[in-house]
C-alpha cells in the first residue's frame, strides 16, 4: 500500500467515535496489518468504513457478518483475535 | 507566504452534536456556512453517548422543567449557574423534538409518544423520587443523533471541510474573533477560514488523564486554541470519573460487577473495601469506591510494575452467572486487559468521562471573559457550545443524559445568537496581516526541530501525571508536585519534535499539534484544582473533608464561585456563580446527599 494511503487508513483507524476501535485498530495496524494479504487490505479499507457501532458489534462477536459481508469473516477473526498489549 | 483565505458568514470548529446543531441554525437561516471536522461528522465522540437525552416531556409520568432544574442545580453541587440551568431545563423539550421531527428514531410508547426511562439524579417533585426523564434511541441515542442532524444539514446546504484541522483562532488588536487558520490533513495546507462568526464545538479534552473512557480525537483542540488566543478556561478542576475502567485501556467495566459479587483487591490481595465502608463494603457509593481506590494506589498498595491499579475480582462468581448477568465483560477482560475474568481479577483504575469546565460562555453561547471590570464581557464573533463550553449549567458535577442536552440546547443557542450579531451587521473584520503567523510558525517548528521530545513519551508523561496527581481524589501535597511536574511537562511539549517530515497526511504532526493543545488543558486542570482547597462534585481533596462545619468538605462562605485560569500568566481569578434564575426563585444552597 502507497505511503499516503497507508497514513489516510491509519488516521481513519486511529480516530474514531469509540474508545474501544481506537485501542483494538491501533494495536492491528501496529502488530497485524502487515500480514494481511492485498486482497485482505482492500477488505480491511472497506471494514473500517463501517459506522463505529457495527464495526465494533463485529469484533467484539456481538454480531456475526451477513452474506455480503463473508469477506471481512477472515479479517474480523484475526481483529478479534488481535494480542492484547497492557501499557504496564 | 501567501495563504488561501476562505470566506465564510460563519465557520463552525468540530461536527459532533454541539457542531452539527449549530450549523443547523445558521445554514437554515441562509448564512454560508463552513464546519471544519477532524473526521467524518458521523464519527464524532457524541457517538458513544447511550444513555439518552434528558427532557421533562412528562410522556410517561408527570414531569416539570422546574424539578429537572432543581436536580441540574443540585447535581452540579450549586456550581451551576441558576440562569443558564433554567435555560437549558425550559428549552429541553423544544430541542428534543426538533431533534424527532428531524428524524431521529426515539423509542416509543405504546401509544406513539417518545418513550422515557429514569436515570440517575433526575427525580420528579424537587427530589422526591425518581421520574422518567431520559429519551433515547435504543443504544445508539448519540449515533442516532448525529445522523438525524448531519442529514438535516447537508439539505440545509452546510459545507463540510471533513478531515481538517483547526489549528488557531484569530483575533484582532481589539479582541474580536476573526476565524481560524486549519490545515488539510490531505494536503498538508494550511488556510486561513474568514468568518463573521466562529464557534467552537470541539467537545472534551479526557485524553489528558493516563485513563480515560475519551476516544482519542477528544484532545481537547477547541481549549487549546481559545487558550492559546489569551482566553481563560473555567473551572477546569472539574472532571467527572467512573470508578472501574480496565487500566491501561480505559474502556467501562459496568457497576453491575460490584453488584453482582466483584470484590476489590490490592497488591496483598486484601478485600481492601472493608476498612474504607465495613457495612457496604464493594457496594459503597461510587465516590466512597473511587477515594478508596485512589487511596489504596497513593500509599503504594497498587498493582502492577507501576503499582497504579488495583483488582476487580469476580473469579469466585459461578460462571454461568457472570455470562448470564454480565454479558460482555468476560470479552471486556479478554480484549483489553488480556485477562480471563472466569479465571483471574481483572486490573482497573478510576477513569475520566467528562470534563465539566471549558471555554466560558453566556448562556447564550457567546464567549465571555472578564475585560475592564466586567467580568462576563463578551468576545465579539466568538461563540461554543458543548463539551468545550462551560455555560456554566453542568457546575462541579454532571447529571447523566444531560450532556447530550447541553449540547442541543447550547448548539442551537450558540448558532441563534450568532445568526442574530450577523443579521444586526456584524461584517467581516479585515484580516492581520500575520493572521496564520503563529500557525505557521508552530508547524515550521515542529517538522525542523531536532533533538525534541518525542510526542508519545510526552503525552504519557502528562497523563501520568494528571492521573497521579490530579485524578478523582485528590490530596493537597501531591496537586503541589503536579503543579510542578506538568509545568515540567509543558516545556517539553513547547519542544516536539517528529521524524516524518511529509506534507500529506502527516499523522505524526496531526498528534503533536493535538499535543500542544492537550497540555493547556492540563496545565489548566492541575493549577486550578491545587487552588481550591475545598471539595465540591468531583473535586474531592483529602484535606477538605467531610465535618459539621463543612458538609462534603464544600465551603461556600469562600468558595462559592467559579475558576477562570488565564494561560497567559498562569494565574487564577475567580468570578460569582449566578445564584439568580431567570423567573423562578433560586434553588437555595444545602448540603448535596442523595
Amino acid at each position: 500500500m502507497e505511503r499516503q494511503d497507508y497514513e489516510r487508513l491509519r488516521w481513519r483507524c486511529i480516530r474514531r467515535a469509540l474508545l474501544e476501535l481506537d485501542i483494538t485498530l491501533t494495536r492491528f495496524l501496529d502488530d497485524g496489518f502487515d500480514q494481511l494479504t492485498e486482497d485482505e487490505q482492500v477488505a480491511f479499507v472497506e471494514l473500517v468504513a463501517l459506522e463505529d457501532h457495527d464495526l465494533w458489534y463485529l469484533i467484539s462477536g456481538k454480531e456475526e457478518c451477513n452474506d455480503d459481508e463473508a469477506h471481512f469473516v477472515p479479517i474480523v477473526e484475526k481483529l478479534r483475535k488481535c494480542s492484547v498489549r497492557l501499557a504496564n | 507566504m501567501s495563504i488561501p483565505v476562505l470566506k465564510f458568514d460563519a465557520v463552525i470548529v468540530g461536527a459532533g452534536g454541539a457542531g452539527l446543531r449549530s450549523a443547523i441554525q445558521l445554514s437554515e437561516a441562509g448564512l454560508k456556512t463552513a464546519v471544519l471536522s477532524k473526521v467524518f461528522p458521523t464519527r464524532s465522540h457524541t457517538v458513544a453517548a447511550q444513555g439518552g437525552v434528558a427532557a421533562s416531556l412528562g410522556n410517561s409520568e408527570e414531569d416539570h422543567w422546574t424539578w429537572h432544574m432543581y436536580d441540574t442545580v443540585k447535581g452540579s453541587d450549586w456550581l451551576g449557574d441558576q440562569d443558564a440551568i433554567e435555560f437549558m431545563c425550559k428549552k429541553a423539550n423544544e430541542v428534543v423534538v426538533e431533534l424527532e421531527h428531524y428524524g431521529m428514531p426515539f423509542d416509543r410508547t405504546d401509544d406513539g409518544k417518545i418513550y422515557q426511562r429514569p436515570f440517575g439524579g433526575h427525580m420528579s417533585n424537587f427530589g422526591e423520587k425518581p421520574v422518567r426523564r431520559s429519551c433515547a434511541a435504543a443504544d445508539r441515542t448519540g449515533h442516532a443523533m448525529l445522523h438525524a442532524m448531519y442529514q438535516r444539514n447537508v439539505k440545509a446546504n452546510t459545507q463540510f471541510f471533513v478531515e481538517w484541522m483547526a489549528l488557531d483562532l484569530i483575533r484582532d488588536e481589539e479582541g474580536h474573533v476573526l476565524g481560524v487558520t486549519a490545515m488539510e490533513m490531505e494536503t498538508g495546507q494550511v488556510v486561513i477560514f474568514h468568518s463573521r462568526a466562529t464557534i467552537f464545538a470541539t467537545g472534551g479534552a479526557g485524553r489528558i488523564f493516563y485513563s480515560s473512557t475519551n476516544a482519542f480525537i477528544n484532545t481537547g483542540d477547541g481549549l487549546g486554541m481559545a487558550a492559546r488566543a489569551g482566553i481563560p478556561l473555567e473551572d477546569m478542576e472539574f472532571w467527572q470519573f467512573h470508578p472501574t475502567g480496565v487500566a491501561g485501556a480505559g474502556v467501562l467495566i459496568t457497576e453491575g460487577v460490584r453488584g453482582e459479587g466483584g470484590i476489590l483487591r490490592n497488591s496483598s490481595k486484601e478485600r481492601f473495601m472493608e476498612r474504607y465502608a465495613p457495612n457496604a463494603k464493594d457496594l459503597a457509593s461510587r465516590d466512597v469506591v473511587s477515594r478508596a481506590m485512589a487511596t489504596e494506589i497513593k500509599e503504594g498498595r497498587g498493582c502492577g510494575v507501576n503499582k497504579d491499579y488495583v483488582l476487580l475480582d469476580i473469579t469466585h462468581l459461578d460462571p454461568a452467572t457472570i455470562m448470564k448477568r454480565l454479558p460482555g465483560i468476560h470479552e471486556i477482560g479478554i480484549q483489553f486487559a488480556g485477562v480471563d475474568c472466569l479465571k483471574e481479577p481483572l486490573p482497573v483504575v478510576p477513569t475520566c468521562h467528562y470534563q465539566m469546565g471549558g471555554i466560558p460562555t453566556h448562556y447564550s453561547g457567546r464567549v465571555v471573559m472578564p475585560q475592564g471590570g466586567d467580568m462576563n464581557a463578551v468576545v465579539p464573533g466568538f461563540y461554543a457550545g458543548g463539551e468545550c463550553a462551560c455555560a456554566s449549567v453542568h457546575g462541579a458535577n454532571r447529571l447523566g443524559t444531560n450532556s447530550l442536552l447541553d449540547l442541543l440546547v447550547f448548539g442551537k443557542s450558540a448558532g441563534d445568537s450568532a445568526v442574530e450579531d450577523l443579521k444586526a451587521g456584524r461584517a467581516h473584520r479585515e484580516l492581520p496581516k500575520d493572521a496564520a503567523d503563529k500557525s505557521l510558525a508552530r508547524i515550521s517548528a515542529i517538522d525542523n526541530r531536532k533533538g525534541g521530545a518525542n510526542v508519545h513519551e510526552t503525552r504519557l508523561a502528562m497523563q501520568r501525571t494528571m492521573q497521579d496527581h490530579a485524578g478523582v481524589f485528590r490530596f493537597g501535597d501531591m496537586l503541589k508536585q503536579g503543579v510542578e511536574k506538568i509545568l515540567e511537562v509543558e516545556k517539553a511539549a513547547r519542544e516536539l519534535e517528529i521524524k516524518d517530515k511529509s506534507m500529506a497526511w502527516n499523522t505524526a504532526r496531526t498528534e503533536a499539534l493535538e499535543m500542544e493543545n492537550l497540555i493547556e488543558v492540563a496545565k489548566a486542570t492541575m493549577i486550578s484544582a491545587e487552588a481550591r482547597k475545598e471539595s465540591r462534585g468531583a473535586h474531592v481533596r483529602d484535606d477538605a473533608p467531610d465535618t459539621a462545619e463543612f458538609p462534603n468538605g464544600r465551603n461556600d462562605k469562600e468558595w462559592l464561585k467559579h475558576t477562570l485560569f488565564s494561560p497567559v500568566d498562569n494565574s487564577i481569578c475567580y468570578k460569582p456563580v449566578n445564584m439568580q434564575p431567570l423567573t423562578v426563585e433560586p434553588v437555595a444552597l444545602k448540603t448535596r446527599s442523595y
